[in-house]
């Protein structure tokens, strides 16, 4: 039988458009030229220019002391939630409660962002790094809670029976064997936190104060009135973390397999 | 998940069902009911607040600020927002179906490496992705020369700036979104189907129209869900790569709050979203809800 090969070009085709402006963006961050459009020959210079910019490195900080903070909270408040959604769902009290987890990860960033600013603003809170915690582990929260009650489907309960048939208390158990057996689940969880949270540029963006400028509010400003080249390469840096990690959760995923 | 009584063993006594299903449901229930529930509530009410002379929010209710949605250069935006969000939207399912379809019936080998360089731009910094378009198709950028080169474009074009350089960057953004769900409704696709109505004599156009889509109605429908309600939210693509014409009421939303510190303003373009967002989600909700309840973002997950 011969198969159309219409999905296969457009799979070709869709994966050159998602690669092209990453392709011309790293081999621009070598590039002499200012503003990249001729080609002036290779260089290093703008990695170098980066690591004298103090500002970016500030931010760079700021940025992971929300995330580390952001994934610790969010993966105790989702996976909490997946359990009681798993093992509860049937209650009226867990349909409003999966309402509630659920609509954050459809609603735009924007309207999560103008919601909470008028929020701390009318409850007079400051705003800086810690708006932008409690911003962050309120989407993360959501997010870390579908990946954990994604595992607790093909989570074996009996296995909780076993152990209390066995003498072990609510307590032991829940510790014992509930969260090590939840343990890949609640990590691929914290990851996924870990890096929408070094992402989150829209609502960061509404609850930053003076101060609290973190890594995607500099890239933003560097984007509307900055160098480009600059940028150039601090992307580059940040593909060549983010293209580490993917191989890394994958390698992991892989053994895990075999 | 049996609710079957099990008689009490061990030391510890366990605590009464009712009581730890509210134990391990009341923290996300509180965090969310006060960071989640009340600010959007907040948004709703300050939409009926009067602007006050400082551009902060004035004492009492008014309707004006609604009504004000109406006139000016507003119904311009919303009716953008609109058709470049369906158009998206549109866009995203028709690259992502034939996408999804040949990852699920790739090699093993090869699937796994189509689906990470689907999942790669997925994890990467959004905005340094919008950055590489602006860097492609800046004026003096590489794709405008290769496009003057080959007498494609005059020019005197710009590739930049305008509703069509928001539209691509908006299908550029969402796709791998749309691609995930369809993938992995038509990973669970059993294929034989279509080869079966393929030896009862229909067309692999018909096959693919009548046996296929409908198999994965299900992860087209996450997908639409899953584009179509952040698109209408955009913000950061109109306002790197679009212009003074390609607005979205986002940027009406960022430019009420943070140019002219008009938050009520700010508040009544949120809330008029906010009811355009919850439409599609209702319908969808309603549509499985005949169909049993599961979640339609898992799959995106």
């Amino acid at each position: 039988m011969n198969r159309s090969r219409v999905p296969l070009y457009t799979t070709l085709a869709v994966l050159l458009f998602f690669y092209l402006p990453i392709v011309v963006l790293v081999i621009n961050s070598f590039n002499a030229s200012r503003f990249g459009g001729t080609w002036d020959g290779w260089t290093l210079k703008w990695y170098a220019k980066l690591f004298t910019q103090r500002d970016i490195w500030l931010a760079l900080k700021n940025t992971l002391i929300i995330a580390v903070g952001a994934t610790a909270g969010s993966v105790v408040l989702g996976t909490t939630a997946a359990f009681a959604l798993h093992r509860y769902g049937k209650s009226r009290l867990q349909r409003v409660h999966y309402s509630l987890i659920y609509t954050p990860l459809v609603v735009p960033e924007i309207l999560m962002g103008i919601s909470l600013l008028l929020f701390f603003v009318a409850i007079g809170a400051e705003l800086g790094l810690f708006t932008i915690f409690l911003a962050h582990v309120t989407f993360c929260t959501s997010y870390v809670a579908m990946v954990v009650l994604a595992r607790l489907q093909d989570f074996d309960f009996s296995i909780i029976e076993a152990a209390q048939d066995l003498g072990a208390g609510w307590w032991t158990t829940t510790w014992k064997v509930l969260l090590p057996l939840l343990a890949p689940g609640i990590a691929a969880g914290g990851l996924l936190a870990f890096t929408l949270s070094i992402d989150d540029f829209v609502i960061s963006f509404f609850v930053a104060g003076p101060g609290s400028t973190t890594l995607p509010i500099r890239i933003y400003s560097m984007i509307k009135f900055g160098s480009p080249p600059l940028i150039n390469a601090l992307s580059t840096l940040l593909l060549v973390v983010t293209f580490t990690l993917v191989a890394l959760s994958q390698r992991l995923t892989e053994r895990r397999r075999a | 998940m049996s609710g079957r009584p099990r008689a009490p063993s061990g030391t510890e006594a366990a605590p009464p069902a009712g009581r730890v299903e509210w134990m391990v449901s009341l923290p996300s229930l509180v965090w969310l009911t006060v960071l989640f529930v009340v600010p959007t509530l907040i948004v709703f009410a300050i939409a009926f607040k009067p602007v006050s002379s400082y551009g902060g929010i004035g004492a009492g209710w008014t309707l004006e600020t609604m009504r004000s949605l109406a006139n000016p250069n507003y119904p311009a935006i919303i009716w953008r927002t609109l058709w470049l969000s369906a158009v998206t939207m549109a866009l995203c399912i028709v690259l992502a179906v034939p996408a999804g379809y040949c990852i699920a019936r790739a090699a093993p080998r090869w699937r796994r490496l189509l689906l990470l360089l689907v999942i790669v731009p997925f994890w990467t910094s959004f905005l340094i992705r919008i950055f590489a378009w602006k860097v492609l198709l800046h004026p003096e950028g590489p794709l405008k020369r290769v496009l003057v080169a080959l007498h494609l474009v005059d020019p005197a074009t710009t590739l930049l700036y305008n509703a069509g350089s928001v539209l691509l960057v908006m299908v550029y953004t969402f796709l791998p979104f749309a691609i995930l769900p369809i993938y992995a409704a038509a990973e669970k696709f059993d294929f034989r189907l279509v080869e079966a109505a393929r030896d009862l004599g229909a067309s692999s156009l018909r096959a693919f129209w009548s046996v296929f889509l409908p198999g994965i109605r299900r992860g087209v429908m996450t997908a639409i869900l899953v584009v179509f309600i952040p698109a209408l939210g955009s913000y950061v693509i109109p306002d790197v790569v679009g212009g003074p014409n390609a607005e979205m009421i986002g940027n009406k939303i960022a430019q009420r709050t943070f140019v002219d510190r008009n938050l009520p303003h700010a508040s009544a373009l949120s809330t008029f979203l906010t009811l355009a967002v919850l439409a599609p989600m209702i319908a969808a909700l309603g549509l499985q809800g005949r169909k049993g309840r599961q979640p339609i973002i898992e799959e995106a997950g």
